[in-house]
């Protein structure tokens, strides 16, 4: 680690707040990008960023400086938003305006129907908040197993198992409306 | 639930939810977060949910009302 950036952990840690801003301006935007991929939502995930380092000051105390800041900033943002969705039901926000603008345009399987599309969102909304998050994370993004699980705070095993208990809910809720996947 | 149900559901969620693109936040965030971190700290007291003031409410009257659950409620603590 380069002196710099030692010197602005160490200030941070005892509770600096221009430290804390040059952290806050040098890792905005990747906390900013991991939790839109989360809320779906810009104007959401500007509201958990600030809550996520609103927490991070908070805690500032218990930062490790031998771990990354960047990794232990993920993991408070990741709850921040796990948080979010407990408090907001996917169904009801996420099928929302801004949540498409964000997303990847990207051509749609002519062989899905969007009334069925939008019939898996809304399921999707229903399930726990952490079974959605894994599923989120590791199906929706594509992200490795590994770096969900660093982001959960749980073991890989646990993403696994939280990813197929949000499919097998999923695929149960779509059966009921008719829906065979 | 097999393999190749997994993979169809999989499929039906990517397109449903089509992943995100990484995009900076519209506006520049610190302003907000300085407001909050200079906000004057809530009193102790309003930090307690309601539920537990109601609880505890509860407790007092039930000690006062039968004070024989002392020990029970001493023995719980």
């Amino acid at each position: 680690m380069r002196d710099g950036e030692s010197s602005v952990l160490d200030r941070f840690r005892q509770g600096d707040v221009d430290a804390f801003e040059t952290l806050f301006r040098l890792h905005q935007r990747a906390v900013y990008g991991w939790v839109l991929r989360i809320v779906r939502r810009p104007d959401a995930a500007e509201e958990v960023t600030v809550e996520a380092f609103w927490r991070i000051h908070k805690a500032h105390a218990r930062f490790d400086p031998s771990r990354s800041f960047e990794a232990w900033a993920r993991t408070i943002a990741t709850h921040a938003a796990l948080d979010w969705l407990r408090s907001h039901r996917l169904e009801r926000d996420c099928s929302a305006q801004s949540a498409v603008e964000a997303s990847v345009p990207v051509a749609p399987d002519p062989a899905i129907a969007a009334e069925v599309r939008q019939k898996t969102a809304l399921a999707f909304g229903r399930l726990p908040p952490r079974l959605r998050l894994a599923a989120l994370l590791a199906v929706v993004e594509e992200l490795p197993h590994k770096e969900v699980a660093e982001a959960l705070g749980i073991s890989v095993t646990a993403v696994k198992l939280r990813v197929f208990r949000a499919l097998r809910l999923l695929r149960r809720d779509l059966q009921q409306q008719g829906i065979t996947p | 639930m097999n393999a190749h149900d997994q993979d169809r559901i999989q499929h039906l969620l990517r397109e449903a939810l089509p992943p995100i693109q990484p995009v900076e936040p519209a506006r520049d965030l610190w302003p907000a977060l300085l407001k909050r971190l200079n906000a004057r700290p809530v009193a102790a007291l309003q930090t307690v949910p309601l539920l537990d003031w109601a609880l505890a409410l509860g407790l007092v009257a039930l000690v006062a009302i039968a004070p024989a659950t002392i020990p029970v409620l001493l023995y719980y603590l």
